[in-house]
C-alpha cells in the first residue's frame, strides 16, 4: 500500500534535471539572442529616457499647470483641477518631486504601450470567438502569476534597469485594457449594427465608425485600469532598477523608515487619484448623450 | 425580368434555421409542420415556400403576427439574412448570387432600411445620424450634409439637426429613421415594423407622413407590421404571413371582402371596414336621381359622411374623368360597414 499513502514523486535527481535543463535553455537562449532583443528595445528606452528628461527639465509651475489644463479640458470640474494642482504642489513641496517625474513619464510610456498594444489585441478579440478564446487564458495567466516569477526571466535577459522595469509593468496592466476593449465591442448594440450592414458598410467602415466609438466608454475603462495597474506595479519595478517613487520606499522598508515610506507611498496614491480622477471623467463625459443632457 | 412593372421578385424562397438546415429542406418540401420540425429534428421553419412579387413605385405590405417569419423575409431582400434555398431578384439581379462588393453597392445605393427600434447611432446627432448613408457612400461631408437637411426637414425635424438621438421621443427618433433611409436615394425603402414601437397617435402621424412622402417619391416599400390596421391604411398590396407561408396575397379590399380561411377572416372580422372599401365595390347601376358626385375611390366611410350631410340619400360615383358609373345608396353605405358577423346574426333574425 506504499503507492497510496507516498506521493509518486519524480526522483530528486530527475527533477533537478529537468530544472537545470530549462535553466540552461533559457540560459542559451539568452546568450545567443539577449543582444538583439536589447537592441530592439533600445528605442523604447530612448523615449522613456528623453520623456523623463523633459519632465524633469520642464519648470514646476508649468507642469502643475499643464495637469490642471489637462483635469479641465477632461473634466470640466473645478474640484478635479484644484485637487490636482494642491496633491502635485504638495508632492514637490516634500521633496519628493523628480522621484514624482520619473514615474510619471514611466506610467505614460506603460500606458502608451498598453493602449498601442491592447487595442488591436482587444479588437482582433472582439472579431473572432476563436481569437478569444486563445487569449482569454493568457490574460488569466498575466494576471495572476506573481509578477517576481516573470521579473526572473526578463532580468536574465535583459538585466537591470528601466526596460525590464517596463516589460513587466505592461505585462501586469495590459490585460484590463484588452479585456474591456474586447467587451466593449461586443457589447455594441446588434440592431446598430444591423443598421450598419444594412448601409452596406464596409467591415473596416463599422469597426471605425460603429463599434469603436460606441466601445469607447468602456475601452476608456480600459485605459483608467490599466493606469492604476501600472501605478500599483512601480514599487515591484524599483526592485529591477526603475527610477521613481517605488525606490525610496523600497529602502524605507529595508531600514525601516516609517515617515518616508508612508510618504512616498501617499506620493503613489495621489499620482493614481490623479490619473484616475482625469481618465474616468474624460470617459464620463463621453457617453454624456446617452442620459440625454445637453454637453 | 418579364414584367416591367414588378421591381422585386422572390422565388421559392426557403429558410430553416439550426445546425443542418439543407438535409432539413427535403422533409419541409413534403409538408412537414413547423411544430413537427421543432420537436422532432430541432430545426425552426423560419420561411417556407415564399413566392412574392412586389410592384415598383407601390406599398407593399407584409402582415403576421410574432414568429410568422416577417421579419425573416424582408431581411432576405437586402441579404442580411443567406435563405436555406431561393431566389431574390430585384431588376434583372439575383441579389442571392451578388458577391460581397456588388451587394454592398446595392445597400448602399439601392435599397435602404428602417428599423423597429430605430437603430441610430446613438453617440452622433440627428445630423450626423442622417448623413450616415452618405457617408458609407463617400459623399463629401458639404454635399451629404445638404442633402440630409433636405430630408431632416420633409420628416418635420428642423431644427433638432445638433440633438442627439437619446434627447428626442420615440416618435422623433423614428423620423431620424426615416430620414436617414430616405438620404441615400435607394428606390427601395424596406421598413422593419418601423412604426410599431410608437404610440397609437404617433403611428398615425408617421403613417401619414410616409404616404404624403410616397405620393411624390414613388419608391417601391416593402412594409412589415402585425397590425392589420396600420396594413388596410398604407398598403396598396397586402401579403399575410404565417408560420412561414404565405397565406393570402392581395389589396386591402380583398384581403377585407374576401378572406382566404378562418385565421384571416379572424382578424379581419374587427377591422373598420368603411376606412378599407371604396365605392367603386359596392356601387350600382347608375339612375336618374340626384346626388353629389364622389370619386370611384373613396372610402365608405367618408361617403357616409356626405351622404348623410346632403340632402338626398344617395351619392353619384364617378370615375377619373368625371363620369357617373355608378350609385350608392345610403344603405349601401350602411350595410357595407357593418360587421360581417352581425350582418349573418341579423339574417337568422
Amino acid at each position: 500500500m506504499d503507492w497510496f499513502t507516498e506521493f509518486p514523486e519524480l526522483g530528486r535527481r530527475d527533477l533537478r534535471d529537468f530544472r537545470k535543463s530549462i535553466d540552461q535553455g533559457f540560459k542559451d537562449f539568452t546568450r545567443t539572442y539577449g543582444e538583439d532583443i536589447e537592441s530592439f528595445f533600445e528605442p523604447l528606452l530612448q523615449f522613456l529616457i528623453w520623456l523623463e528628461k523633459l519632465l524633469l527639465a520642464t519648470p514646476w509651475p508649468l507642469f502643475i499647470v499643464a495637469v490642471a489644463a489637462l483635469a479641465w479640458f477632461a473634466s470640466r470640474s473645478l474640484r478635479v483641477v484644484v485637487g490636482s494642482a494642491v496633491s502635485l504642489f504638495l508632492i514637490g513641496f516634500l521633496g519628493m518631486w523628480e522621484d514624482t517625474m520619473s514615474t510619471v513619464s514611466i506610467i505614460v510610456v506603460c500606458t502608451i504601450l498598453c493602449i498601442g498594444l491592447g487595442l488591436p489585441v482587444g479588437i482582433v478579440m472582439s472579431r473572432s470567438d476563436r481569437a478569444q478564446s486563445v487569449v482569454t487564458p493568457i490574460l488569466d495567466i498575466m494576471q495572476t502569476i506573481p509578477s517576481f516569477v516573470y521579473l526572473i526571466p526578463v532580468v536574465m535577459l535583459l538585466g537591470i534597469g528601466k526596460v525590464p522595469g517596463l516589460i513587466a509593468v505592461v505585462i501586469y496592466a495590459i490585460p484590463p485594457m484588452i479585456r474591456l476593449t474586447n467587451l466593449g465591442i461586443r457589447l455594441v448594440d446588434k440592431e446598430v449594427l444591423e443598421a450598419a450592414d444594412a448601409f452596406g458598410a464596409s467591415p473596416w467602415q463599422k469597426l471605425v465608425r460603429v463599434q469603436i466609438p460606441l466601445a469607447l466608454p468602456n475601452i476608456f475603462a480600459g485605459v483608467n485600469q490599466t493606469i492604476m495597474m501600472s501605478l500599483a506595479m512601480v514599487v515591484i519595478a524599483s526592485m529591477i532598477g526603475v527610477t521613481g517613487l517605488g525606490q525610496p520606499v523600497l529602502k524605507a522598508i529595508s531600514n525601516q523608515y516609517l515617515a518616508m515610506g508612508l510618504l512616498n507611498g501617499l506620493a503613489i496614491v495621489a499620482l493614481a487619484i490623479i490619473f484616475d480622477r482625469i481618465s474616468q471623467s474624460y470617459g464620463k463625459r463621453l457617453q454624456s448623450h446617452r442620459g440625454g443632457q445637453d454637453e | 425580368m418579364s414584367d416591367p412593372e414588378t421591381k422585386i421578385e422572390i422565388k421559392r424562397l426557403f429558410k430553416i434555421f439550426g445546425d443542418q438546415p439543407e438535409s432539413m429542406l427535403e422533409k419541409v418540401r413534403e409538408g412537414v409542420s413547423k411544430d413537427e420540425l421543432n420537436d422532432q429534428h430541432n430545426h425552426v421553419l423560419g420561411l417556407s415556400d415564399i413566392n412574392l412579387k412586389i410592384r415598383a413605385k407601390g406599398i407593399q405590405v407584409v402582415m403576421g403576427l410574432s414568429g410568422s417569419g416577417k421579419s425573416t423575409l424582408i431581411r432576405h431582400i437586402n441579404r442580411l439574412i443567406e435563405p436555406t434555398v431561393g431566389e431574390v431578384w430585384i431588376d434583372s439581379e439575383n441579389v442571392l448570387e451578388m458577391d460581397e462588393k456588388t451587394l454592398r453597392d446595392f445597400r448602399r445605393n439601392r435599397a435602404s432600411m428602417v428599423f423597429q427600434r430605430f437603430a441610430l447611432l446613438p453617440h452622433r446627432t440627428v445630423m450626423e445620424n442622417t448623413i450616415y448613408g452618405l457617408e458609407i457612400q463617400g459623399m463629401a461631408e458639404k454635399d451629404a450634409e445638404k442633402q440630409a437637411a433636405h430630408w431632416i426637414e420633409r420628416v418635420g425635424l428642423a431644427g433638432y439637426e445638433e440633438n442627439f438621438p437619446g434627447q428626442l421621443s420615440g416618435g422623433m427618433q423614428q423620423r431620424v429613421g426615416l430620414a436617414r433611409a430616405l438620404a441615400t436615394d435607394a428606390d427601395i425603402l424596406l421598413m422593419d415594423e418601423a412604426f410599431s414601437a410608437l404610440d397609437p397617435l404617433i403611428r398615425t402621424d408617421m403613417q401619414n407622413i410616409l404616404l404624403d412622402l410616397q405620393q411624390e417619391l414613388h419608391k417601391t416599400i416593402v412594409f412589415i407590421t402585425h397590425d392589420l390596421e396600420e396594413a388596410l391604411r398604407i398598403g396598396d398590396q397586402i401579403a399575410i404571413l404565417r408560420d412561414g407561408q404565405v397565406v393570402q396575397q392581395g389589396t386591402p379590399q380583398q384581403i377585407v371582402l374576401k378572406p382566404k380561411d378562418d385565421y384571416i377572416a379572424d382578424f379581419t372580422k374587427d377591422i373598420n371596414r368603411g376606412r378599407v372599401i371604396q365605392l367603386k365595390t359596392i356601387m350600382k347601376v347608375p339612375n336618374d336621381k340626384p346626388g353629389p358626385e364622389l370619386s370611384a375611390e373613396m372610402l365608405v366611410e367618408d361617403a357616409a359622411q356626405l351622404v348623410t350631410e346632403s340632402p338626398s340619400s344617395q351619392a353619384r360615383v364617378t370615375n377619373d374623368s368625371g363620369d357617373v358609373v355608378g350609385v350608392v345608396g345610403i344603405n349601401d353605405l350602411i350595410r357595407a360597414m357593418a360587421r360581417p358577423d352581425i350582418e349573418s346574426r341579423l339574417e337568422e333574425l
